[in-house]
């Protein structure tokens, strides 16, 4: 197989304007990976596919992944008057990275047998943003996986033909592999159609403000 | 994949099965045109656990099917990351709980790679002796388990679990449960066979073979077996590359493609074995690739036990206490009995993965369930169901 930069020169020649970058995998199992930009993912994904050197046909395995905000604390020594003396003081400065969803991909090649170019997506941010284009158009293997981060992890695939709910049922809310997420205290517990029954469901089940509404796709 | 086509007593409706014809799709029992919305499962048996198909039907012919997950979800991933990297290792046991053995190989092979740990050899030979056990197992319940769909209630599937449990009671002499093993472990397994357990599992696998030609003759000849099979649910090859179909289901495509020959993982490029391959993609296809595969898994096990060294079996340099692995992500898969199964772990450095995932293949292999059942028989559907080989402890996960 070709190396990630050369998979990359050519992906980029071949599909005009698409950015990817290389995200580096610091272990030893030295798989890296493409990251791809959302408006030519489609595009990069189909070459991938279809370029007759490189033929990814195979579309191994699809998952999300969770990252939280991070707070990176920088200490650095800065001169500052402290009662009319000079001063080294040490001044924390505090960079805010915002969280994102990622979706993963495993593409293996079963024409020339060789793999695996792992590809991954980033969603803009953890609510309204959690938007990704589907390559389920590309990789008809993607359906069922992409349906599950949907499931689990609050993703919206753009042109995914059955998006709904696979493994939680439909009435859930909330995405249980999210890293902040809270499960109820009481699964079982189901509420009434009464006025102060449904008043005590909603303490019980208290929303988590991160929610953006994709929760509630549910079977047609 | 003959029939016995000179046999003067076969029916004309056999006939008709060995020219291809079949009437499917041809006929309209309700003249009115209106699609009759039945729940096949989640509690029947032949849907191999708690599985549920929403099938729409014209008379008996299906026209629209959807598979409805979920009823034994519990979140495996997630527990996987609760829990530290060795504590996931027993509950690899319980995904697809026929064949733990090759589960927690596939697992110790992908912390393996994440950590960058060799296996000594004596090790990976019993890797491999015992998985090609657990395919042999699990191919020969899966015959017994379509035929039982099919109506053949009882005979095959005893059958076919007297030979398994001969397997189980090795595994349970080895490891110290029949199913649920947690054998293996980064860098290794967790005991050593004696040579009483190789000189046990050598019989077993002399033995098989007799079993296989009578179960062979049991089932692969039987015309009902046939005419309720073949050119049951095809699959083109191009529609299982893309749907990410794995396993004997795949090889039925006639695609050439095994785990065990292309990333050549543990030992396997050492072994002579050959790759059956189907070449209608059909039921019948499919359940062919099983009984030919265990044929190759036995030439397998006979050189694997006539090759195996003593010699240590746990790498000692793996840190058993605080494991923690670096930084970094890393996929390992295996040819499991029913595809390719496969782990992606991300570390943080921490005693936990911070992303523990589990590539189940016979989740995947369920994205074309609807293709290959549209336009057959209500009947049809629990044998295409049958011969996907599913397992829902991982389809649900």
């Amino acid at each position: 197989m070709e190396t990630l930069e050369q998979i990359k020169n050519r992906a980029e020649l071949a599909v005009r304007g698409a950015k990817i970058d290389i995200v580096a995998n610091p272990g030893p199992s030295q798989q890296s990976s493409l990251l791809l930009d959302h408006e030519h993912a489609v595009g990069v994904a189909t070459f991938l596919r279809d370029h007759p050197a490189l033929s990814f046909d195979f579309c191994s395995n699809v998952t999300g992944v969770d990252w939280l905000d991070r707070v990176l604390k920088k200490t650095a020594k800065v001169k500052q008057v402290v009662d009319g003396v000079e001063k080294d003081v040490d001044q924390t400065t505090e960079e805010k990275i915002p969280g994102y969803l990622e979706a993963v991909y495993h593409l293996y090649s079963i024409k020339h047998k060789h793999g695996p170019l792992i590809i991954r997506m980033r969603t803009a941010n953890r609510g309204d943003g959690a938007r990704l284009p589907s390559l389920t158009p590309i990789w008809r293997s993607a359906e069922l996986q992409e349906r599950e981060i949907f499931d689990l992890y609050g993703i919206r695939f753009d042109n995914h033909p059955d998006l709904r709910r696979i493994l939680m049922w439909d009435e859930f809310v909330d995405f249980p592999m999210r890293k902040d997420y809270r499960d109820p205290d009481d699964y079982e517990w189901e509420p009434t159609p009464h006025d102060d029954v449904l008043e005590r469901a909603k303490q019980h089940y208290t929303p988590r403000p991160t929610l953006d509404g994709a929760e509630n796709i549910t079977a047609q | 994949m003959t029939n016995n086509g000179n046999d003067s007593a076969v029916a004309t409706s056999l006939r008709d099965v060995e020219t291809g014809h079949r009437p499917v799709a041809t006929m309209s029992s309700r003249l009115d045109g209106e699609l009759l919305e039945v729940s096949m499962g989640p509690q029947h048996p032949s849907t191999h656990g708690v599985f549920r198909m929403n099938v729409a039907l014209e008379g008996e012919i299906v026209r629209k099917l959807k598979p409805v997950f979920g009823y034994l979800h519990r979140n495996h991933e997630k527990i996987g990351e609760n829990a530290t990297y060795l504590g996931s290792m027993p509950y690899t046991d319980r995904l697809d709980y026929f064949c733990s053995m090759t589960n927690n190989w596939a697992y110790a092979l992908s912390v393996e790679k994440l950590v960058g740990i060799e296996v000594p050899e004596r090790a990976e030979y019993l890797r491999v002796i015992l998985a090609e056990l657990t395919r042999l197992q699990n191919h020969a319940s899966l015959l017994g388990f379509l035929l039982s769909d099919m109506g053949a209630w009882g005979t095959p599937l005893m059958y076919a679990f007297r030979e398994r449990e001969k397997i189980l009671d090795l595994f349970e002499s080895l490891s110290g449960s029949r199913m649920m093993c947690d054998y293996m472990r980064f860098g290794g397994c967790r005991v050593d066979a004696d040579d009483a357990w190789l000189a046990g599992a050598k019989r077993i696998v002399d033995r098989f073979p007799k079993f296989l030609d009578e179960f062979e003759a049991l089932i692969l000849q039987n015309e009902i077996v046939i005419a309720r099979t073949q050119n049951v649910g095809k699959l083109s090859p191009q529609l299982a590359i893309s749907a990410g179909i794995t396993g004997p289901m795949l090889r039925a495509c006639g695609v050439n493609y095994d785990i065990r020959k292309v990333d050549g993982y543990g030992i396997y490029p050492r072994f002579k074995f050959r790759i059956p391959l189907g070449d209608h993609g059909d039921t019948y296809d499919r359940l062919m690739m099983r009984a030919l595969e265990m044929h190759e898994s036995i030439e397998i096990l006979k050189q694997a036990l006539a090759q195996i060294q003593p010699g240590p079996v746990m790498n000692p340099k793996v840190k058993i206490r605080a494991f923690r692995p670096p930084i970094g992500e890393a996929y390992g898969r295996i040819e499991g009995p029913k595809g390719e199964l496969g782990f992606y772990l991300i570390s943080d450095g921490g005693p936990n993965p911070y992303r523990y995932r589990v590539r189940p293949p016979s989740f995947i292999n369920l994205t074309v369930l609807e293709d290959l059942c549209l336009g057959h028989t209500v009947a049809d559907v629990m044998v295409i169901l049958g011969s996907i080989d599913i397992v829902m402890g991982e389809v649900d996960r």
